[in-house]
C-alpha cells in the first residue's frame, strides 16, 4: 500500500511542478492545487498507514485493545485541506482579475513591474 | 494573570480585526479601534518581554492538554522580543495610515486585514508546535495576499501573483516537512521534537525535514536563490502596506529558521553551517548589487531587505553567543529602520508625487526636516555610528572575525559600504538635487504623476507612475491635495527617534540580546519549560 501511495505522490509532485513551470495562468493554478494535494497525501502516508480499526473508543473501554489508525495525520490533513481550499479560492479570483487587467493568460506578460529599471 | 499576557498578542489583533469588520461602514470608528488595538498590542508585547526577562520562559498549554499532546504557546525571550517589535511596527504603521492610506482601500477592510496579519505574525512568534506554526503562517499569508492586491492596480495584481504563487509553494514544502517530522519523530511539539532529536534516538531521516524547512523558510525570508518574489511585489502596494510587509513578513521567515535550527537541528550544524554561511554571503551581495541597479525608491529598499536578511542569516550561521546576540540586535534594528524607510518613501511620494528617483528632487530645499528624517534610518541601515545599525554590524563582524570566517566577514563589510552607496544615491536623487523640470516642490502640478511625454502611448507606462484610471481607486492625488501628513510624520519620527535611542543607549538592548542568545544556545531550558516534569 505504501508503495502504491508513494508512486502516486511522486506522480502528483511531478505533475504539480510541471504545471507550475508552464506559462498559462490556468495551469499554474492547477499546479498549486495538485501540489497541495500531493503534500496532503504525503503527510498521510508518511504519518504511518495502519490497516485497522478506526480510532474510536466505546464508553466502557479504557483504551483501544487492538491496533488502530493514528488520527493525528488525518486531523492535520483536514486542517490543511481547509486552508488550501481558502487559499486556492483566493488564487483563482486573483488570477482572474489579473487576466482581466492584463488581457493575457501568459505569465511572461507580467513584466510591468520589472520594466522600470 | 501571567498567562493572559501570553495570549494577549493573539487576542488583541483578533478582536480588533473582528470589531473593525463590524464597523465596516464607519471608517472613523475603525481607525480609532485599530489604533487602540495596536497601542494595546505594543503594551502587551513590552510587558511580555519584561515578564520573560524577569521570570524565564512562559508557557500555556491550550485547553489544558499537556505538552506533547496539546498545542503549546511559548514565549521565550526571542519570541517575546519579536512580539514587542511587531507591536511597535503595528502602532507606527496604523498611526501613519490615519493619513497614509486612501479612503477607498480603508473602506474595503484595510484595518481588519492589517490586524489579521498581526495575528498571524504574533502567532508564529509564540507557537510551540510545528503544525500550528504552519497554520499561523497561512493566516499571515492570506492577509498579506489580500493587502498586496488591495486596490486592484495592475502593478499590484502582477506583484500579488508572483508573491502568492511562490509563497504557496513554500507552504506546501513546509507541510510536507511537518509530515516528515511527524513520521520520523512521532511528535510535532517543538520541545518534544528537540528532546527526541537531541537524544539521538531519531535517525537521519529527520534531517530531511530540516533541509525542507530550510528551503521553505528560506523562501519566505528571501534567501539567496529564492528571493525573486520579493522585489517583484513589495513595491507595488501603497507605502503603508509595503512598510508593514517589509518590516515584518520576511523576518517571520528568519525567526522560524532561527527557531528550527537552534532548537531542532543543532546536530546538523556540521553541514548546515557551511551552507548557511555561503547562502548568507550570497544573499548579502546579490541583494545589495540588485539595489544598486534600481531607479525606484521602494525597489531600492526592497533589494536592501534581501541584503539585510543575509546579515541575520550570517548571525545564525556563525552560531556563537556573540553572533546570535548580534542577530537578535540586527532583527530589532532592521525591523524599525526598514519600516521607517518605506514610510519615508511614502511621505516623499506624498510631497513629490512619484517614487521614481529621477522624478523626485529638491526635498532638501523645500523640506529640510524630511531630508533629516530620511538621513537617520538611511545611515543606520548602512551602519554609520552611532546609530543602531552600527552596533548590530559591529557584533556580527566581531563574531565573524572571532570564528575566523574572514571571507564572509569581508563580504559583510563590503556590503555595508555598498549600502551606503545606495543610500547616498537616494539622498542625491530625491533630496539633494534640484527638483526636476516643471515640478515645483511646493505645489506639484498633477502632471507630476503622469508618465513622461517621451514615452510612446502604446507602451505600458511604468507602473509606479500609473494613476490607475481603470480602477479609479488610487485617490492618492486627492490625499496629496489636502497636504495633511502630520500623523505620517509623527509615525516616522517615532521610529527615527528609536533608531537614535538604540544607537546611543545600545547597552540595555544588547544585554537583552545576549540573554536571548544564551537561551537560544541552550535548548534544554526551552524543553524544560514546555514539557511536564518527568516526561
Amino acid at each position: 500500500m505504501e508503495i502504491l501511495l508513494a508512486i502516486t505522490i511522486g506522480a502528483l509532485y511531478a505533475a504539480a511542478f510541471y504545471m507550475l513551470l508552464r506559462r498559462s495562468f490556468v495551469k499554474v493554478i492547477l499546479g498549486l492545487a495538485i501540489l497541495s494535494h500531493a503534500a496532503n497525501l504525503f503527510l498521510f502516508t508518511v504519518g504511518g498507514l495502519t490497516r485497522g480499526q478506526a480510532p474510536l473508543l466505546s464508553a466502557e473501554e479504557n483504551g483501544p485493545a487492538e491496533l488502530y489508525a493514528d488520527p493525528l495525520p488525518q486531523a492535520l490533513i483536514l486542517t490543511a485541506i481547509v486552508i488550501g481550499f481558502g487559499v486556492q479560492a483566493f488564487a483563482l479570483v486573483l488570477f482572474k482579475r489579473v487576466y482581466q487587467s492584463v488581457g493575457s493568460d501568459d505569465l511572461d506578460s507580467l513584466t510591468g513591474n520589472d520594466s522600470e529599471l | 494573570m501571567k498567562s493572559i499576557l501570553l495570549v494577549l498578542p493573539l487576542l488583541v489583533p483578533l478582536s480588533t480585526a473582528a470589531v473593525c469588520l463590524v464597523l465596516w461602514t464607519r471608517p472613523w470608528l475603525q481607525r480609532a479601534v485599530s489604533l487602540l488595538g495596536t497601542v494595546t498590542l505594543l503594551l502587551a508585547g513590552v510587558s511580555l518581554v519584561s515578564l520573560v526577562a524577569s521570570e524565564g520562559i512562559q508557557v500555556i498549554q491550550l485547553g489544558n492538554w499537556q505538552a506533547p499532546v496539546g498545542i503549546t504557546i511559548v514565549a521565550d525571550l526571542f519570541g517575546a522580543i519579536m512580539v514587542a517589535v511587531s507591536g511597535l511596527v503595528a502602532f507606527s504603521v496604523v498611526l501613519y495610515s490615519m493619513q497614509g492610506i486612501d479612503r477607498v482601500r480603508e473602506s474595503f477592510g484595510f484595518h481588519s486585514l492589517l490586524h489579521v496579519l498581526f495575528l498571524g505574525v504574533n502567532g508564529s512568534f509564540l507557537t510551540g508546535d510545528v503544525f500550528n506554526l504552519y497554520v499561523w503562517f497561512e493566516t499571515m499569508l492570506i492577509a498579506s495576499f489580500v493587502l498586496v492586491a488591495l486596490g486592484g492596480e495592475k502593478a499590484q495584481l502582477e506583484g500579488a501573483i508572483k508573491y502568492a504563487t511562490l509563497n504557496l509553494v513554500s507552504s506546501a514544502i513546509f507541510l510536507a516537512a511537518a509530515g516528515v517530522l511527524y513520521g520520523t519523530v512521532g511528535t510535532l511539539n517543538m520541545a518534544d521534537l528537540a528532546q527526541r532529536i537531541g537524544s539521538g534516538e531519531v535517525g537521519g531521516v529527520a534531517s530531511v525535514a530540516g533541509a525542507m524547512l530550510l528551503v521553505s523558510f528560506g523562501l519566505k525570508a528571501g534567501l539567496f536563490p529564492l528571493f525573486f518574489w520579493l522585489p517583484a511585489s513589495y513595491h507595488t502596494p501603497p507605502a503603508v502596506i509595503s512598510a508593514v510587509m517589509a518590516g515584518l513578513l520576511t523576518k517571520v521567515g528568519v525567526y522560524a529558521l532561527v527557531r528550527v535550527v537552534s532548537l531542532l537541528f543543532v546536530r546538523d550544524l556540521a553541514y548546515l553551517q557551511p551552507l548557511l554561511l555561503v547562502v548568507a554571503g550570497l544573499t548579502m551581495v546579490t541583494g545589495v548589487l540588485g539595489a544598486a541597479a534600481q531607479g525606484e525608491f521602494r525597489r531600492v529598499l526592497s533589494f536592501h531587505i534581501i541584503s539585510q536578511i543575509g546579515y541575520m542569516i550570517l548571525g545564525l550561521a556563525l552560531f556563537t553567543p556573540l553572533a546570535l546576540a548580534g542577530m537578535v540586535f540586527y532583527l530589532v534594528h532592521h525591523i524599525i529602520v526598514k519600516t521607517n524607510l518605506f514610510l519615508i518613501a511614502g511621505i516623499a511620494h506624498r510631497v513629490c508625487g512619484s517614487y521614481r528617483l529621477e522624478q523626485l528632487g529638491g526635498i532638501y530645499r523645500s523640506r529640510l526636516w524630511l531630508a533629516l528624517l530620511f538621513l537617520v534610518p538611511a545611515m543606520s541601515l548602512a551602519g554609520i555610528p552611532p546609530l543602531s545599525g552600527f552596533w548590530a554590524k559591529l557584533a556580527l563582524v566581531r563574531a565573524g572575525l572571532e570564528t575566523e570566517h574572514y571571507l564572509v566577514t569581508a563580504a559583510a563589510l563590503a556590503v555595508g559600504l555598498l549600502t551606503l552607496f545606495s543610500m547616498t544615491k537616494i539622498w542625491n536623487e530625491a533630496f539633494w538635487k534640484r527638483a526636476p523640470g516643471s515640478s515645483e516642490t511646493q505645489t506639484p502640478p498633477p502632471s507630476a504623476s503622469q508618465p513622461p511625454a517621451s514615452q510612446p502611448p502604446t507602451s505600458q507606462p511604468p507602473t509606479s507612475q500609473l494613476p490607475s484610471p481603470a480602477a479609479g481607486l488610487d485617490s492618492d492625488a486627492t490625499l496629496r491635495a489636502t497636504g495633511n501628513m502630520g500623523w505620517m510624520v509623527a509615525a516616522s519620527l517615532l521610529l527615527a527617534l528609536l533608531t537614535v535611542g538604540i544607537g546611543f543607549f545600545a547597552e540595555p538592548l544588547f544585554a537583552l540580546a545576549n540573554e536571548t542568545a544564551a537561551q537560544l544556545l541552550n535548548p534544554a531550558e526551552y524543553i524544560e519549560a514546555v514539557l511536564p516534569k518527568g516526561a
